[in-house]
C-alpha cells in the first residue's frame, strides 16, 4: 500500500514536470511570452530538466531551450554562460534522434546571433559532434545538423574554417544529394555560407564536388532550393576566375536564363547575381555570357522587377559593359540603354540608382558611337539632375559625375548636348563646351543649329577665367563665326546698341 | 832742285788740295755710302719682291690645284650622300606604302574587322531574340502550369469540402442547401455532393495522431532515407601542373564510400541484443532448466563459525563486512568515483582514415 503511495508521489512529479516542460514548450512560440518567461528565471528551472531521466522531458526540454534561445541574442547568451552547451554536445553523442534534433536546434538558435556565440559553441566541442549527425541516417537529424553547421559558418572566416576543418563538406555534400528537398535547401545554403568568405573555402567546397551536384539541381522546380542553390554557386564564383570558369564548365549557361524568368523574385535576383559574378572577372567570361544570350535576358529580367531585386542584373550590364567596347556595342544592341534609363527615372532608392549611373556612364564611355546611343535616350539632363540634387547621397553624386564625364568626353551628339549647356555647373560645363568646340569647326549645319537653337547665346553668357581651358573652347566656338554675329549675341549688345543710339550725332 | 822746287812749290797746294779732296771725300762719305746703301737696299728689296712674288705665283698655282682636288672630292662625297639619302627617301616611301596596305589589311581583317564585328553584332540581336522568345515561352508554360495545379487545388478543396459536408445533400423530400427549388437546375455543388463518398468515422481519429510536436518545426517528414545515387564523377577539366599525389591516391580519397563510425553502424539496442544472445546460448546449453538449490539438510542444525580474524571479544571487525579496501575519504579530491564508461574518441576513429599520412611507418 505505502509502496504504492510512494510510487505515486514519484508518478505526479514526473507528470508535473512534463507538463510543465511541454507548456514553457508552447508558450515559447510566441514571441510575447518570452520576457514573462525570461523574467521568471525559466532559464535555470529548463537547465536541470536536460539531464532528467525522463527521455521525452529532456527532449522537450531542450525543444523550449531552442525556441528561447532563438527568440534574441540576450537569451542565447544566458544558454551559454549556464553551461548548458557542454552537457547538450555530451548527450548529442549518445541519445535518440529526437534529442539529437532538439539539440541540434539549440546549438543552431545560440550561433546564429553573433560570432562570439559561435565561437563558444566551437569551443566547447560541438562542431564534432554535429559533423557525426550529418552520418545519421534520419534526414531529420542531418537537417538540423546541417542548419546549424550553416549558421556557425555564417560569421566570418575562421569559423567557416573551422567548420571544414572537422570535415563537414563532404558529408554536406553528401547531404545535397539526399532525395529530400527541405535537406537539399540546407545543406544548399550551409555551402553557400562556408564558401563566401574566402577562395580557400570555396576551393575547398569545389574539389568535395560540390558543383557538379549544384549545377543539376538548378532544374528543380522547388523555389527556394533554387535560392539556394544559386547563391551557393554565385558565392563560389566570385572569388578567383579559376573558380568562375569552373562554375561555367559545369554547363550552368543557358540552364541559369530560365531561372531568370522564375516566379520567385528571390530567384531572379540570386540567378543575376551568378552571372554577374561570372562575368566580372575576364572580357572572355563576359563573351561567353553574352554569346549565351544572356545579356537579353537579364535585361528582360530588370525590366520585370522592381526595387533591389534589379540590383544585381544593372551591376552585370556595367560589368560587361566595362571589359571591352564589343561587349558594351553588344549591350546597346540588346536594348539595354533604354531599359536602364527606365531604372535610373524609376527608382527612388540612392544605391540603385549609382549603379544605374554606372552603368551608362560604362557603357558610354568608350566610342562616340556608343555615347551617342546613351545620349539619344535623353539620360543625360537625368543624369545632370542626379548630380545636382542636394539630397542625392555622396556616393550617388560621385558616380554620376564620373558617368557624365565619360560619356560626354566622348558624345558627339549635339542635339543631346544642348540641355546641358543651360543647367549645367562649372565643371561639367567645360566638358560640355569642350565638346562642342570640337564639332562645330567641321560641321556647317551644326553651327547653323547651334545658333537658332540659343546655344550661342548661351556660351556668350558663361563667365570664365581667361587662360582657362573654358576660355581656350569658348574662343574656338568664337572663332567658327563671324564677328557681328558674336557680338550680337554677347551679352549687353543691347546696351551697347542704346549707347549708339544716344550718342549718335544725326546728320541733318 | 828745280824739279825738286816746282814739287815743292805745287806740293804746298796740293798738300792743300790733298787735304781738301781727302775733306770732301769725308764730307760726303757719308752721304755717298747712305745713298749707296740706299740704292742696293732697294734692289735687293726688288729682287728679293720678285722673288716672292715668284714664290707666290707658285703657290698660288699649288694651292690652286690642292683646294681644287679637295673641293671636287668633297664635292664627289656630297653627291654620293644626296644620292643615298634620295634613295633611302625613296625606298622609306615604299616601304610606307607597302606597311600601309599591310596594316590597314591586317588590323582590317584580324583586329577590328568590322564586317565581322557587324555580322557578330547582328547575330548577338538574332540569337538574343531566339532566347528571349524561349525564355517567354519558357514562362508562358511555367504559368499554365501553375493555373494548372491551381484549378487542381482548387478541385481538391471542393471535393474534400464535399466529402465532408455529405449531409447537405438533398432527398426526395427536403430540398437541400444547394438544390433550391426556385433555381432552374442545381448548384454545382449539389453535383459535386451527389458524387461524394462521406467520410469514415476511423479516419478523422487517425488524423489526431498525426501530429508530432518535435517535427512539426523541421520540414523533413519522411523517415529513413538511404542515399540513393551515386557521386558524379568529376567536372573534366586541365590537369594542373606540377608534382602532385598520385592520380589514383587522389580519387580514391575522393570517393571514399562511406564509413561510418562504429558508433554508428552497432544498432541502438545493441547491448540488448548482446545479452540476449547469451541468454539463449545459455539457456540452449543447459541440461537442466531447475535452479540448483544448495543441500539445505546438511548444515541445518550447525551454528554459524565465524572467522577467527574478524571477531574480537568486543564484536566483528568491519572489515570484510562493512568495506573491504583501506579507503581514505579525507584524501579525495573529487566526490565522484571514476567513469567506467566513456564515449568513442572521434579523432581515433580517423586514424588510418585520413588523406595524410601522419604517423603511418615509411
Amino acid at each position: 500500500m505505502s509502496q504504492r503511495q510512494v510510487l505515486q508521489v514519484f508518478e505526479q512529479y514526473q507528470k508535473a514536470r512534463t507538463q510543465f516542460v511541454q507548456t514553457v514548450a508552447e508558450l515559447a512560440t510566441r514571441p510575447q511570452n518570452i520576457e514573462t518567461l525570461q523574467n521568471a528565471g525559466v532559464m535555470s528551472l529548463l537547465r536541470p530538466l536536460l539531464l532528467d531521466v525522463v527521455p521525452t522531458i529532456q527532449q522537450t526540454a531542450a525543444l523550449a531551450l531552442g525556441r528561447l534561445a532563438n527568440y534574441n541574442d540576450d537569451l542565447a547568451e544566458a544558454v551559454v554562460k549556464g553551461d548548458i552547451l557542454p552537457q547538450l554536445v555530451y548527450s548529442l553523442a549518445e541519445q535518440n534522434r529526437f534529442y539529437k534534433k532538439a539539440a541540434a536546434f539549440v546549438l543552431r538558435a545560440v550561433g546564429k546571433h553573433s560570432p562570439q556565440l559561435a565561437q563558444a559553441i566551437v569551443d566547447c566541442g560541438a562542431l564534432d559532434t554535429l559533423v557525426i549527425c550529418l552520418e545519421d541516417f534520419d534526414p531529420g537529424v542531418k537537417e538540423a545538423a546541417a542548419w546549424a553547421l550553416g549558421y556557425i559558418a555564417r560569421h566570418n572566416a575562421e569559423l567557416s574554417q573551422a567548420v571544414v576543418d572537422a570535415g563537414a563538406v563532404p558529408l554536406l555534400v553528401l547531404c545535397i544529394q539526399e532525395p529530400e528537398i527541405a535537406l537539399k535547401r540546407i545543406a544548399a545554403s550551409a555551402l553557400s555560407d562556408i564558401s563566401k568568405h574566402s577562395p580557400e573555402l570555396a576551393q575547398t567546397v569545389v574539389d568535395a564536388g560540390a558543383i557538379a551536384h549544384l549545377a543539376q539541381m538548378i532544374l528543380n522546380p522547388d523555389a527556394k532550393l533554387k535560392r539556394q542553390v544559386l547563391s551557393a554557386l554565385s558565392q563560389i564564383a566570385k572569388h578567383s576566375v579559376d573558380l568562375a570558369e569552373m562554375g561555367v564548365e559545369a554547363e550552368i549557361f543557358p540552364v541559369v536564363l530560365t531561372c531568370l524568368k522564375d516566379s520567385d523574385e528571390y530567384v531572379k535576383k540570386n540567378a543575376a547575381t551568378l552571372i554577374r559574378e561570372i562575368a566580372k572577372h575576364t572580357p572572355e567570361l563576359s563573351q561567353l555570357i553574352v554569346n549565351a544570350g544572356g545579356v537579353a535576358a537579364v535585361i528582360d529580367c530588370i525590366g520585370n522587377c522592381k526595387g533591389n531585386v534589379r540590383l544585381p542584373g544593372i551591376m552585370m550590364l556595367g560589368y560587361v559593359a566595362a571589359h571591352s567596347e564589343n561587349l558594351a556595342m553588344a549591350v546597346i544592341i540588346s536594348k539595354g540603354v533604354p531599359q536602364l534609363s527606365i531604372c535610373l527615372s524609376e527608382e527612388r532608392e540612392d544605391h540603385i540608382r549609382a549603379a544605374t549611373a554606372w552603368a551608362l556612364g560604362q557603357i558610354g564611355r568608350h566610342t562616340p558611337e556608343h555615347a551617342r546611343a546613351v545620349a539619344v535616350t535623353n539620360v543625360l539632363p537625368v543624369l545632370l539632375s542626379l548630380y545636382m540634387e542636394t539630397e542625392s547621397s555622396e556616393d550617388l553624386q560621385v558616380k554620376t559625375k564620373k558617368a557624365l564625364k565619360n560619356i560626354l568626353q566622348k558624345c558627339t551628339y549635339l542635339p543631346a548636348l544642348e540641355p546641358l549647356l543651360h543647367d549645367a555647373p562649372p565643371n561639367i560645363l567645360k566638358h560640355v563646351v569642350g565638346q562642342f568646340s570640337k564639332v562645330l569647326p567641321h560641321d556647317s549645319k551644326a553651327r547653323r543649329l547651334f545658333v537658332t537653337s540659343g546655344g550661342l547665346k548661351k556660351v556668350q553668357e558663361i563667365k570664365a577665367e581667361p587662360g582657362s581651358l573654358l576660355q581656350e573652347y569658348i574662343n574656338t566656338i568664337n572663332n567658327c563665326y563671324p564677328e557681328e554675329i558674336v557680338r550680337y549675341y554677347s551679352p549687353g549688345y543691347s546696351d551697347a546698341l542704346l549707347e549708339r543710339v544716344e550718342n549718335y550725332q544725326p546728320i541733318l | 832742285m828745280a824739279t825738286l822746287a816746282r814739287l815743292q812749290a805745287r806740293l804746298t797746294g796740293q798738300w792743300e788740295e790733298y787735304f781738301h779732296r781727302n775733306r770732301t771725300v769725308d764730307e760726303y762719305r757719308k752721304v755717298e755710302h747712305n745713298a749707296a746703301v740706299q740704292i742696293q737696299s732697294w734692289f735687293r728689296g726688288c729682287r728679293v719682291r720678285a722673288y716672292i712674288r715668284y714664290l707666290n705665283k707658285m703657290m698660288i698655282i699649288i694651292q690652286k690645284w690642292w683646294r681644287g682636288y679637295q673641293g671636287r672630292k668633297h664635292f664627289r662625297k656630297m653627291v654620293e650622300t644626296a644620292y643615298f639619302i634620295m634613295k633611302m627617301n625613296f625606298y622609306n616611301e615604299m616601304a610606307v606604302r607597302i606597311q600601309k596596305r599591310w596594316r590597314g589589311y591586317y588590323i582590317r581583317k584580324y583586329i577590328h574587322n568590322y564586317y565581322a564585328l557587324k555580322k557578330y553584332l547582328e547575330a548577338i540581336s538574332v540569337n538574343n531574340d531566339i532566347v528571349r522568345k524561349e525564355l517567354e515561352e519558357f514562362a508562358e508554360m511555367k504559368e499554365r502550369e501553375k493555373e494548372k495545379k491551381d484549378l487542381e487545388k482548387e478541385e481538391k478543396k471542393k471535393d474534400h469540402q464535399a466529402r465532408k459536408m455529405h449531409y447537405l445533400l438533398s432527398t426526395e423530400q427536403i430540398a437541400g442547401v444547394y438544390n433550391s427549388p426556385f433555381r432552374q437546375s442545381p448548384d454545382p455543388m449539389e453535383v459535386r455532393l451527389r458524387k461524394a463518398k462521406p467520410f469514415s468515422y476511423r479516419r478523422q481519429q487517425m488524423k489526431k495522431h498525426f501530429t508530432d510536436e518535435i517535427s512539426d518545426w523541421l520540414t523533413c517528414t519522411s523517415t529513413l532515407t538511404f542515399p540513393s545515387m551515386k557521386p558524379l564523377p568529376p567536372i573534366g577539366r586541365q590537369k594542373p601542373q606540377g608534382p602532385f599525389r598520385d592520380t589514383a591516391e587522389v580519387l580514391q580519397q575522393r570517393y571514399k564510400p562511406l564509413e561510418p563510425t562504429l558508433r554508428v553502424a552497432t544498432s541502438i539496442n545493441s547491448l540488448e541484443k548482446a545479452r540476449e544472445e547469451i541468454k539463449r546460448e545459455e539457456w540452449r546449453n543447459r541440461i537442466n532448466d531447475n535452479k540448483f538449490l544448495p543441500f539445505s539438510s546438511c548444515h541445518k542444525n550447525q551454528d554459524y563459525d565465524p572467522l577467527i580474524h574478524t571477531s574480537s571479544k568486543y564484536g566483528q571487525m568491519t572489515y570484510g563486512i562493512k568495506h573491504f579496501r583501506e579507503e581514505h575519504y579525507e584524501k579525495w579530491i573529487a566526490n565522484k568515483d571514476f567513469e567506467t564508461v566513456f564515449p568513442s574518441i572521434n579523432l581515433f576513429n580517423k586514424f588510418g582514415q585520413t588523406y595524410s599520412k601522419a604517423g603511418q611507418i615509411v
